[in-house]
């Protein structure tokens, strides 16, 4: 693809976010604007920005390129990340809108009365925030090198940057307007190609798609391999190679290759023959992506299955970015509305990507070889549609990756430079919730910076794992369990959050050993998250007198509509006992 | 500009919910009980699943199930747990307003926003 199409495509989406954020700007003139726009941002709007904001660029180039690499049981990604919706509509949504708290450790010290819980809450917030950041920052800076060639920190810099910028200027109610501007770009940069592409694969017969394992090659296809790679065939096979193959080298000669692993030199160009087997390439080494701990997935998939499954349903609840959206909806009967259109919305989105992946295995099945599974979104086009058509469909995808950056690093700062302007920071206000956002930004630019041989999908597993184990138990018992006492949750937090933590950490270190050991590190979610309801539950069983005081009011607060006010319904009660017939005082309170 | 609905003083809270305490904790229960049952839907359908495909080995019928099929449910789930929420709490709002009287306070919008 020519460069000047995707500098300008990604230049187009750069300068729509800064110019959409100064309208925001405008307008957001109070504390309470800046932070939650206000609470009036109503279901469609609200709902086009949560979307806007959950779609990474995992999920823009990721999944496509995972379904390359391991098949149909990736799908398993998509479907949890919306259901992790579901999950939160059912137990979270309209409670934590009506908690009225700005932010996860704001909801932990209101409802558990603790300054040492909102300490490690929030703690972990920007924890679990920097996680998620790091792995945007690096996806940007690795896209931005594959489409226009240009230095590995140019892209992560130049989202650090804008985002700041965006956010730091408008806050959150710019963040509104971005966010939901970047649904729709997203959405129309995956959906305007897929048109193109189906068309063209009509146009080429409407061959069947290859679902059955193994892929093979439609035509004869000359791969380069960019860094030394094992792949594994399951029949022998002929292959013309230039380069170093099983430590032997090749001047463009024909060899048969047994069934079995082959180590292939990076530099090395294999040529491939029509209706020839698609090699798989052995995890391990690489660094990608779509690289979802791919070892262990190996070994016990069924049980990698279900690890995958519990950290992306009960995880999404927790993650910063997506909690701190729902105190803008107005009340919680809008919130809950909300959480039906953002399933709809990520929902439809997410039947774009497994069109990609399965056109992405008819046609460009060598890039599970040369290390680039990640591209097959971005390569797709100029595959199957020829001359300047590909190549403009090509920038639009172009254009919607960055804004998948964008989008998801800009609600992270902000979420994670809300928690520090109240947690960490002297005073409130808006201009110190400027310096948190710089704050929040440079911590992960640094890790982006430094840090490159940590897996972007290994990252991101993470955060989603450490949430499901921390703050999955404590929004769920915390909203629907009176007996929740301060120590337990912090029990709950330490034990399942901090597991689940170390677990993966040791998995990315490599200490993790091999065999179901490894496998159990790699997919913590399984146990971690049982085991942070378990300790929630004793502890604070075990520490009954430790209940908070006010337990009973902040419940009723959580769970009470915001039609009727707390005296009508005590006056109810009241003459419902026949203790009173005196009728109750007008409400006050009225919610719009 | 909108202002955020005051809250009633932690004490006045304190007060009045001892009283509506018993009515409360009969909407959390409908409430909770909406909740488990679409999350128990939710769970055994996707519990049973990874082990079905595993039997079936078909790979094109994960494809259409995870694929496609699979997203008109989970909006599916949610819009029943929404209207049955949402009953619920009209459910209660009626009791709260029938016990003391036909009369609303002036203002008050209808039903919800």
């Amino acid at each position: 693809m020519p460069q000047s199409y995707a500098i300008t495509a990604v230049a187009v989406v750069v300068l729509a976010t800064v110019l959409i954020g100064g309208f925001g700007l405008r307008i957001s003139r109070t504390t309470s604007d800046f932070y939650v726009a206000s609470r009036t941002v109503g279901p469609r709007l609200n709902a086009a920005a949560i979307s806007g904001e959950y779609l990474s660029a995992a999920s823009f180039l990721g999944i496509a390129g995972l379904l390359l690499l391991h098949g149909p049981d990736m799908l398993w990604y998509p479907v949890g990340y919306t259901a992790g919706y579901l999950v939160l509509l059912v137990f979270v949504a309209a409670p934590l809108r009506r908690s009225g708290a700005y932010t996860l450790p704001d909801f932990a010290e209101g409802r558990l009365e603790s300054r040492q819980v909102r300490l490690l809450v929030s703690m972990l917030v920007v924890g679990v925030g920097w996680l998620y950041l790091t792995p945007q920052l690096q996806g940007a800076g690795l896209t931005l090198e594959i489409l226009t060639g240009a230095p590995r920190w140019l892209g992560g810099t130049l989202v650090a940057v804008v985002v700041v910028v965006s956010v730091a200027a408008g806050g959150m109610r710019s963040i509104t307007f971005v966010q939901a501007f970047q649904y729709w770009l997203k959405l129309t940069a995956l959906l305007v190609p897929a048109l193109f592409l189906v068309l063209a694969w009509q146009g080429d017969g409407s061959p069947g798609p290859e679902f059955d394992e193994p892929a093979r090659f439609r035509e004869q296809r000359t791969v380069r391999i960019q860094d030394t790679v094992d792949m594994k065939l399951g029949a022998p096979l002929t292959v013309r190679a230039d380069g170093v193959v099983d430590d032997r080298r090749y001047e463009d000669a024909t060899v048969s290759l047994d069934e079995g692993t082959h180590r292939i030199a990076g530099g090395t160009r294999l040529t491939f023959p029509e209706g020839g087997e698609v090699p798989r390439r052995e995890p391990g080494s690489a660094d990608s992506v779509s690289q979802p701990l791919a070892t262990s997935r190996a070994d016990h998939p069924l049980y990698a299955t279900y690890g995958l499954i519990v950290a992306t349903f009960l995880g999404t609840m927790g993650l910063p970015h997506v909690v701190v959206r729902f105190y803008t909806s107005p009340n919680g009967r809008a919130a809950r509305r909300t959480t039906v259109v953002v399933l709809g919305l990520i929902g439809a989105f997410y039947l774009l990507p497994p069109l990609y992946g399965a056109l992405g295995r008819m046609y460009a099945p060598e890039l599970t070889l040369s290390q680039q599974a990640d591209a097959a979104v971005l390569l797709m086009p100029e595959r199957l549609v020829s001359g300047a058509g590909g190549d403009l469909l090509g920038a639009l995808i172009a254009g919607g990756a960055f804004a998948a950056f964008l989008s998801t690093a800009s609600g992270l700062t902000m979420a994670v430079a809300g928690v520090l302007s109240q947690d960490v920071l002297p005073s409130r206000g808006v201009r110190h919730f400027r310096l948190a956002t710089a704050l929040a930004m440079v911590v992960p630019l640094a890790g982006a910076l430094l840090v490159t041989g940590v897996p972007v999908a290994d990252a991101v597993g993470m955060a989603f794992a450490v949430s499901a184990s921390s703050f999955c138990p404590l929004l769920v018992l915390g909203i629907w369990w009176r007996g929740l006492t301060p120590p337990g949750a912090l029990a709950g937090l330490l034990l399942g959050g901090g597991s689940a933590l170390v677990a993966v950490t040791l998995t990315v270190t490599g200490l993790a050993g091999d065999g179901w050991l490894h496998t159990l590190l790699a997919w913590p979610a399984v146990w971690s998250v049982p085991v942070g309801f378990l300790a929630m539950v004793l502890g604070s069983l075990a520490t009954r007198s430790s209940v908070p005081p006010h337990t009973s009011a902040t419940m009723t607060r959580l769970h009470l509509p915001e039609s009727l006010s707390v005296q009508e319904t005590a006056a109810a009660a009241e003459s419902g006992d026949g203790a009173s017939a005196a009728p109750a005082p007008a409400a006050e309170r009225r919610v719009r | 500009m909108h202002r955020l609905p005051g809250h009633p003083t932690q004490s006045e809270i304190d007060e009045q919910t001892t009283l509506g305490a018993a009515y409360v904790r009969s909407l959390m229960r409908s409430q909770l009980r909406a909740g488990l049952t679409a999350f128990g839907f939710l769970a055994l359908t996707v519990v049973t699943l990874p082990l079905f495909f595993d039997a079936l080995g078909n790979a094109s019928v994960v494809w259409i199930v995870l694929g496609f099929a699979c997203y008109p449910v989970l909006v599916g789930i949610a819009w029943w747990y929404v209207h049955r929420a949402e009953r619920n709490e009209r459910d209660f709002a009626r009791l709260v307003h029938g016990v003391h009287g036909p009369e609303r306070p002036p203002g008050r919008p209808a039903e919800g926003d």
